[in-house]
């Protein structure tokens, strides 16, 4: 907006008062906002963190709103996997290890190859942060966690698999963005239930584990790898599917889960 | 209460409500109301943030050079809306996350700087304060009003609780799908702005022309 | 390339800012009565957000992210609470200084959108653009094609509903609808119409 012009003697004053209101407004402005900022924040990232094992605990079936958050994590442990070999990687530590940062970072992640990112992950951190359930000192299940695109959003989420690396034991989102009332059946507890025992990889190692059209019919032979998808949602649906067979595949944890199943150091 | 300042706090309310009169603050009255609960934590958040920056701006109206208020305006809407997405984090995080986007957007929320502008900048500072409240109850209103139509037709709940059983929990409620998707929320504020005007026909707009019938006797 | 093309159809029908999200909704219901408008409008606004989103998404991410700073020695610095008043004060500065250009080499043009100009500064529409970048973590190409795409999909819808509104001027409508009422339910058709882009994939 352009300025009224205003006559000589009134300018240098009005040049001076302007530029003095201005860094006064912004002295106070940023005083306040970076005291509450710098205050707020403990407070922010213990909610995050809180937040994230509640999920877990969720996930791994051990969530009881009565208990602490903490004393029930403590027979979660998480490990740090390096993707590529599928092994454990002893040298990071996973109680300060940030995945989401890292796959900012272009030296410790990859682009995912766009014929492979099926579920536009886009970039991931070469390692990954997962979690192992213990129950009386033996890997009871296995956490890990899962992104990809659904239909309006990113879904961020964990499948649990029980200690043969193989058998689902629960799915859960924790943030979408999918359809209200249609899309929004990936967080309905009757759906997590239909994937309970589901079984990812069939016989020979292959991944049939994946989300279908509709109700999985009596006849189907691979009906315990298929989950019932909903009508008007298969666009969701596929997205999931997409997640399993790119997080199962080869460039997710396929090889991780492959160590395991071969009796690999738990 | 002085009569100027009962005005300044119940006008917004319907006559001079700001979503259906004034056409401000639409964005968020739509995006946040498929559910009560996160709509309730905006309304708060607007009327707090209007109320302060129409205080702040008010106190330093005499001495706020004309060339820079917009931008100071917004400098201290900004550095409250900031406040208020931190707050929410910090207390709300389920919340939080929900709102993501639209707490930001309250900077450029048409309410809280329409009346910086135009009242806040010309008014004593208790006056502008309660201006703010005001509007920000206005904004509410509607936000309540969309949010419980929307919510209860749309998943038969109200703040989660259930009110009408759903079919797929053995009810009798078919929820109505097309309410839990954005375009409803633009019928219900259609509807609500008709059902006000047919209340108070002073906010009816003229339409631009009418297609007048002739009488043929007359014609002839 | 191609997800580029995507990107921009994305930005344009699938997410469009005014029918999908909602954003400048403001501006949108107000200035959308007749085409021309319409047209000087949303041309104003493709031009700022074809600015000012990639400047704001190179801003966070040289400047305000956690450890954004580290090539100037800084890493341990988080300055990302700091964004929304960048944006804001990078949008301000921009349609300041579109409007002086536009005053000084396109007067016609400057004469035409007159008021809605410096309105531009508070489209919820600018502003969200610049956020949606921000939070997907867009390249810089990538962020200069969803600035134009998205600029382009409001401008687009702005223009759409001020033609359905010029038709509409010789219905009989009913007097509590007429104006605001019934354009509030035109919007909202036009945005279930738009829902049928959903999931579409390039």
């Amino acid at each position: 907006m352009p300025e009224p012009s205003q006559d000589s003697g009134a300018k240098t004053d009005t040049v001076l008062r302007t530029l003095l209101v201005a860094l006064l407004v912004s002295l106070v402005c940023s005083s306040f906002v970076a005291s509450a900022a710098v205050v707020l924040k403990p407070r922010q990232v213990e909610n995050a963190i809180l937040e994230m094992r509640r999920n877990i605990l969720v996930v791994a079936g051990l969530w009881a709103p009565e208990a602490g958050v903490d004393e029930l994590f403590e027979s979660v442990e998480p490990r740090v996997v390096d993707l590529e070999t599928g092994a454990y990687a002893e040298d990071i530590d996973p109680e300060t290890y940030d995945p989401v940062e890292a796959a900012k970072d272009p030296a410790s992640s990859v682009r995912v190859p766009s014929e492979i990112d099926i579920a536009k992950v886009g970039r991931r951190a070469k390692h990954a942060l997962v979690y192992l359930v213990r129950r009386d000192g033996e890997v009871s299940k296995i956490i890990l966690p899962i992104s990809g695109y659904g239909l309006w959003s990113t879904l961020y989420g964990f499948l649990a698999l029980e200690a043969d690396g193989n058998t689902v034991s629960d799915i859960t989102f924790y943030a979408h963005g999918e359809t209200p009332g249609l899309g929004d059946f990936i967080v309905k507890p009757e759906w997590r239930e239909l994937w309970r025992g589901k079984r990812a990889f069939d016989d020979s190692g292959a991944l049939e584990l994946q989300v279908v059209k509709g109700r999985v019919s009596a006849n189907d032979p691979l009906a315990e790898y298929h989950v019932d998808g909903v009508s008007g949602a298969t666009l969701t649906g596929n997205g999931v599917s997409n997640m399993m067979k790119y997080w199962l595949g080869d460039h997710g944890y396929g090889p991780f889960l492959k160590n395991i199943e071969g009796g690999g150091e738990s | 209460m002085s009569p100027t300042a009962k005005r300044a706090l119940l006008q917004p309310i319907v006559d001079e409500n700001p979503v259906t009169l004034h056409v401000l603050g639409i964005c968020s009255a739509l995006a946040v109301t498929t559910s009560l609960l996160p709509s309730l934590y905006m309304c708060v958040a607007l009327t707090a943030v209007a109320a302060f920056s129409n205080a702040a701006v008010s106190a330093i109206r005499h001495v706020l050079p004309s060339s820079i208020r917009i931008i100071v305006q917004m400098t201290i809407i900004a550095s409250l809306v900031i406040v208020v997405d931190e707050s929410l984090q910090a207390f709300a995080f389920e919340t939080s996350r929900e709102l993501s986007v639209f707490v930001g957007l309250i900077i450029t929320n048409c309410i809280v700087l329409g009346r910086t502008e135009s009242f806040a900048s010309k008014n004593p500072v208790g006056l502008s304060f309660l201006d703010g409240i005001g509007n920000g109850l206005g904004y509410s209103t509607i936000l309540i009003l969309v949010a419980t139509s929307r919510e209860l037709l749309g998943a038969g709940t109200l703040l989660g609780y259930t009110i009408l059983p759903n079919v797929a929990d053995g009810g009798w409620y078919k929820p109505n799908g097309m309410m839990l998707l954005p375009p409803s929320a633009f019928f219900v504020i259609g509807l609500i702005i008709w059902a006000v005007r047919t209340w108070k026909a002073e906010q009816v707009e003229k339409p631009d022309f009418r297609i007048h019938e002739v009488h043929r006797t007359e014609a002839l | 390339m191609g997800s580029y093309v995507e990107l921009f159809i994305k930005a344009v029908f699938v997410e469009n800012l005014a029918l999908s999200f909602f954003l400048g909704m403001c501006t949108f219901l107000a200035v959308s009565k007749r085409i021309e408008t319409a047209l000087g409008l949303g041309a104003a606004v493709v031009a700022v957000q074809l600015i000012t989103v990639p400047a704001n998404t190179f801003l966070y991410k040289y400047v305000l992210d956690e450890g954004a700073l580290a090539w100037a020695g800084l890493p341990d610095i988080d300055l990302s609470f700091l964004g929304l008043v960048t944006y804001i004060g990078v949008i301000a500065a921009m349609v300041q200084i579109l409007e002086m250009v536009l005053d000084k080499y396109f007067p016609p043009l400057f004469h035409a959108l007159g008021i809605y100009l410096p309105l531009i500064t508070v489209n919820c529409a600018i502003l969200g653009g610049t956020l949606f970048s921000v939070r997907r973590d867009y390249t810089m190409g990538e962020s200069i094609v969803y600035g134009i795409g998205s600029g382009f999909g409001w401008a687009l819808a702005l223009v759409a509903l001020a033609g359905i509104r010029e038709k509409l001027k010789y219905s009989d409508v009913p007097a509590g609808l007429q104006g605001l009422g019934i354009t509030f339910i035109i919007v909202g058709l036009m945005s279930l119409g738009f829902m049928a882009f959903a999931g579409i994939q390039l």
